[in-house]
């Protein structure tokens, strides 16, 4: 049976985009991981970003000040 | 192999950094398909294409590494350019230098509407960056020309070309496939709307890499459509970079190696890369310049790319190149080179040329080594 944890999913509508996320969160030591978008969610690339919910804040403001074009926020069991 | 002397690098560079090697080997056992799926194998894929484009922006002055976008060489980056910003109706200007990679896009073009004007080479393969402005015309849309002509290495003066184009709002656009890793290239600097790369050559990583670099806000018509691993169901191709550019699997095994590659340039520095391949032209160039019998071609002056190229008496190009193969081991180009304009100008349509080309290496042994044969020949 797949277990499902209370996630933040941060999407992106291009590859690259997740990418360029994944590069500048990991080297600022912030959590989560790439995961292939779940099907409640649709987003252009197949990519999201995996998170704790309480980090959302800390996440998108990363991106944001990054430069990172990120696509919508969601809190989900996945 | 060990014993071959190899100055054919316009055509590649045989001679690759040993971590490019190394970087093929290990992505060949462990990555998967970029952008499809989010495994292990999947992301280190993802991972390896991005870094790529990341060093290969800060390399060219790109300021956005998603405009970055992956080919199989120079000459698929200057088609998707070339037929993806130009149609019936528009005129565009080129030069004479063109290898053929940019002529018979452009020829083809032409055939289906597109004027075309050429700034004229002299008899030393040099063009009249002024004559640029002479051919603007009220529908001129591109100015499409080369950094270095793959047949004498004369340079073309991009900084001053890219400023006719923005004055008169051109597209600009670049073949560097003789001068990517050896030449400076500054896209912001220079103007430079796309600039076509291979990964082969002066770049030093595996053939069958390339791509073009896209300033942002320049809208590029897909050249092939397909698989992207995203927005599955939209029926059109997606419309942002890369994706827009890049259907199909891109070949991350090649980007491995490029990427390695791009990091024994930034390693080395592209200054110290031409600076010692200039030291390579000029021994060779003036070793040969003064055999009895042997004819350079092109504007000797620096900077230009490290290529030289002659003809001994009126002997075959290719027989001449042949010899120095078979009784010297030493790898060279004849004939002609894939740039007719080029040769019709320079007068060597019936006869070719040897192309000597240089890379980061080449030794001062090996140059002197062909000075010599150069020297044997000729008598």
């Amino acid at each position: 049976m797949l277990k499902k944890t209370l996630s933040l999913i941060i999407t992106f509508d291009a590859t690259a985009q997740a990418m360029a996320a994944e590069k500048l969160l990991l080297a600022r030591g912030l959590p989560g991981r790439l995961i292939p978008v779940p099907r409640e969610i649709t987003a252009g690339c197949g990519l999201a970003w995996k998170a704790p919910p309480e980090a959302r804040a800390e996440l998108e403001q990363a991106l944001d000040n990054g430069g990172v074009i990120r696509g919508d926020s969601h809190i989900l069991e996945v | 192999m060990e014993n071959l002397i190899y100055l054919d690098n316009a055509a590649t560079t045989l001679k690759k950094p040993p971590a490019v090697v190394q970087a093929v080997a290990s992505a060949l056992s462990c990555v998967g398909n970029a952008a499809r799926g989010g495994h292990a194998g999947a992301l280190a894929a993802a991972r390896t294409v991005y870094d790529a484009r990341v060093k290969l922006a800060e390399l060219f002055h790109c300021p956005r590494p998603d405009h970055v976008v992956f080919t199989s060489n120079a000459t698929e980056a200057l088609n998707i350019a070339l037929f993806g910003l130009l149609g019936p109706g528009d005129h565009v200007i080129s030069t004479d230098l063109e290898h053929n990679s940019v002529l018979r896009p452009l020829y083809a073009l032409e055939e289906a509407g597109t004027a075309l004007s050429f700034v004229p080479a002299d008899r030393l393969g040099r063009i009249d960056c002024s004559r640029f402005e002479d051919l603007i015309r009220p529908n001129t849309r591109a100015i499409v020309c080369t950094h270095a002509s793959n047949l004498t290495g004369n340079p073309v003066d991009l900084a001053r070309v890219g400023r006719i184009a923005r004055d008169h709002g051109l597209f600009f656009i670049v073949d560097a496939a003789q001068s990517a890793g050896a030449m400076p290239i500054d896209m912001e600097e220079m103007h430079i709307d796309v600039l076509c790369f291979t990964g082969h050559k002066g770049l030093m990583g595996p053939q069958g890499t390339g791509g073009l670099c896209i300033r942002e806000g320049v809208e590029i018509r897909p050249f092939k459509r397909g698989g992207s691993g995203v927005h599955s169901y939209d029926p059109h191709q997606p419309a942002q970079y890369p994706t827009r550019l890049e259907a199909g699997t891109l070949n991350c095994h090649g980007i491995a190696g490029l990427s390695a590659a791009l990091d024994c340039i930034k390693a080395v520095g592209v200054e110290a890369i031409a600076a010692h391949e200039e030291r390579l032209t000029r021994r060779f160039y003036e070793g040969v310049r003064q055999i009895d019998g042997v004819r350079v071609y092109g504007d000797l002056t620096f900077p230009r790319a490290a290529i030289v190229a002659l003809n001994i008496r009126d002997y075959d190009s290719s027989a001449v190149s042949d010899a120095l193969s078979e009784n010297w081991g030493i790898a060279t180009r004849p004939g002609a080179h894939c740039a007719p304009r080029m040769h019709r100008a320079l007068g060597t349509e019936e006869q070719g040329a040897v192309r000597f080309s240089f890379s980061l290496f080449t030794t001062e042994e090996e140059v002197d080594a062909a000075i010599l044969a150069v020297k044997t020949l000729a008598e």
